[in-house]
């Protein structure tokens, strides 16, 4: 079928970026200044110890065989040795990759939730006033930077009103961890822990809600364009005419043709999403991956920063992946042609 | 003709944007009897597409407003009868044929799912009620009667599967669901390429006589006007010029408007028509 031969192309192509991300990526963190083994033993570590944990971690060697060593291990699923936290990379990420993954899946949920019927009520009342309501929120959401609005939510919410926890992801010394999907509101399900998944909503809230903010301010003005766009065409008019009511015309034969664009904008939004993540993570000191990888950086720990990068990349791709099935699913034009238009 | 089955009296309707009000139709009179094939022509910007949408509810107000007139519909005024009311006949006793089979159909629903859900919520109007099944039966049935030649895979398919033609009678077919009295066919295959056209037209004739609908066809191409109509409304800036049988126009134009458009209709034979259309007033 050519839709499958669609999706096949963009995995192999997918593919092809991940190869040309670990090239640059590999070479911009050896590039930059600074010395990861002086950094991770420290002033007072002596120059042979330096050359020692250098020539132990590959780096005196030439840095296309260095590539290669890091590709072999890759192949082997195999991210080698964190640096800072000393223990496998592969485990860092495993432990840290759950929470960053419920995080952005919360924020997804929100943006789409919240921002597209905010799209729908701004476009069908085009100018007046929940239109002009719906526009300056979604600005504003927009705009605001992220860890500004993270900040502001943790003085509202925690300091002042004491409604909900400002840090973590579930309160200090709590009997219940995440087990099979690293998920808390899923394996607390799992567990039949109604207290758990209370307690992690609570926690999840705050920084779902500060990461959401942009990308549900995109979504309402991409579904409001799209909706209008969408209900000046001819069969708009039609079931008008046939006698369709407006909200099923509204709900249903608007809203179905008019989803493809906002789709694909959740897909290129969610790069700017892991990386506002980063930064909302470090506020509400949520124990994501995306954390773990800052302080990596700032460490010049080399295995563990390719590897964050690599499973972002892997992430960002299946998510877009994901995204092409939806749009195929929702548009059969895609599903026909093989393409969008 | 007091006693025909859609009657526009004296309708003028005007367009208010930005603070200036634009007359458009200056008291409009046309007669559609029962099982009357009538015509409605005029150039781009006469006046047509604003008539037709005024009796099929269609005209978005604001911008637009009827100032004056009444639309009769088996005698009873469409523009001052409750809005449940007007509801039960558009789409259903009265019922439209649109214009433009590429972009009339929504691209992301079967045909299936867009007749049924058509019928769906008129049958609701009227009180009637259908379960899914006799829906979808309904549906194959009238895609059958538009002489569609595999029905179920028609009603399968999604618009971008079909060929302009089958879409064209995909619209018609949907115009026939609930069993109109009076089709609207806003000129039907305008998009469509001339055989498909003709084709097209000869099937809405057939249909139309076959059932003893009336026909109100609006449209700018005078073959048209003569391949299905028995009585012709000349529209001209906003002003029903002229109104004759259809014959009797051809024969002989009172208004030099008319003859205009008539001379403006291609020729296989003879010499190319004189510089006319200019003298139009």
């Amino acid at each position: 079928m050519e839709f499958l031969r669609f999706l096949l192309r963009r995995v192999l192509w997918s593919l092809l970026v991940l190869v040309g991300l670990s090239m640059v990526i590999f070479i911009i963190a050896r590039a930059v200044p600074g010395d990861p083994a002086r950094m991770a033993l420290g002033p007072t570590a002596t120059q042979e110890q330096v050359a020692d944990l250098q020539k132990k971690l590959g780096l005196d060697r030439p840095i296309v065989e260095q590539y290669g060593l890091f590709v072999v291990g890759l192949a082997h699923g195999d991210l080698g040795r964190s640096l800072l936290t000393e223990r496998p990379v592969n485990d860092d990420i495993r432990d840290t990759f759950a929470a960053t993954l419920e995080l952005v899946l919360a924020t997804i949920f929100i943006a789409v939730v919240c921002g597209v019927p905010l799209g729908v009520v701004a476009a069908y009342w085009k100018d007046r006033w929940p239109d002009n309501a719906v526009r300056l929120v979604a600005i504003f959401s927009a705009v605001t930077p992220s860890f500004f609005l993270a900040l502001l939510l943790q003085i509202l919410a925690g300091y002042v009103l004491h409604i909900l926890p400002t840090t973590g992801r579930l309160p200090p010394n709590f009997d219940f961890a995440p087990g099979y999907t690293g998920l808390v509101l899923v394996d607390s399900i799992i567990a039949g822990r109604p207290d758990a998944f209370l307690e992690g909503l609570r926690y999840l809230l705050l920084p779902a809600i500060s990461l959401a903010a942009a990308t549900m301010g995109q979504m309402a003005r991409i579904t409001r364009s799209s909706m209008i766009d969408v209900s000046s065409q001819d069969y708009i008019e039609a079931s008008r005419a046939f006698g369709v009511p407006e909200w099923v015309r509204v709900c249903k034969y608007m809203l179905r043709p008019s989803f493809v664009p906002p789709l694909t904008i959740l897909g290129l939004e969610f790069a700017s999403l892991i990386g506002n993540a980063f930064v909302v993570e470090l506020v509400f000191a949520w124990p994501g991956m995306a954390a773990y990888g800052i302080r990596t950086i700032l460490q010049k720990d080399l295995n563990a920063v390719m590897g964050v990068v690599m499973v972002s990349g892997v992430f960002f791709v299946l998510v877009n992946l994901v995204i092409d099935l939806l749009v195929g699913l929702v548009d059969p034009r895609v599903r026909i042609r093989g393409s969008r238009q | 003709m007091s006693d025909a089955l859609l009657s526009v009296r004296d309708l003028s309707v005007e367009f208010t944007t930005y603070g200036r009000t634009q007359p458009v139709l200056h008291g409009v009179s046309l007669d559609v009897p029962a099982r009357s094939h009538v015509a409605l022509v005029g150039e781009s910007g006469s006046g047509k597409t604003v008539t037709m949408k005024s009796i099929m509810g269609l005209l978005h107000m604001p911008p637009a407003s009827i100032s004056s007139g009444a639309i009769l519909y088996d005698g009873r005024d469409l523009l001052t009868m409750p809005r449940r009311e007007r509801l039960k006949l558009t789409g259903t006793d009265m019922s439209m044929v649109f214009q433009d089979p590429m972009s009339s159909l929504n691209p992301v629903f079967t045909i299936a799912d867009q007749m049924s859900t058509i019928l769906k919520y008129a049958d609701r109007r009227l009180g009637r009620s259908r379960s899914r099944r006799e829906r979808m039966q309904r549906v194959l049935e009238v895609l059958a009667q538009v002489r569609m030649r595999e029905p179920e895979r028609v009603a399968r398919s999604y618009p971008i599967m079909l060929s302009g033609g089958m879409r064209q009678r995909v619209l018609i077919a949907m115009a026939l669901l609930s069993e109109p009295r009076l089709l609207i066919a806003d000129e039907p295959g305008t998009a469509l390429d001339v055989t498909t056209q003709a084709q097209i037209l000869k099937l809405l004739k057939d249909l139309v006589e076959e059932r003893g609908l009336a026909l109100l066809m609006i449209t700018h191409n005078l073959g048209v006007v003569r391949e299905t109509s028995d009585y012709v409304y000349v529209m001209h800036k906003g002003v029903v010029v002229e109104e004759a049988p259809t014959a009797e126009l051809f024969a002989a134009p009172k208004v030099a408007y008319t003859r205009a458009l008539i001379d403006a209709v291609p020729r296989l034979t003879g010499a190319r028509p004189a510089e006319r259309t200019e003298a139009a007033p």
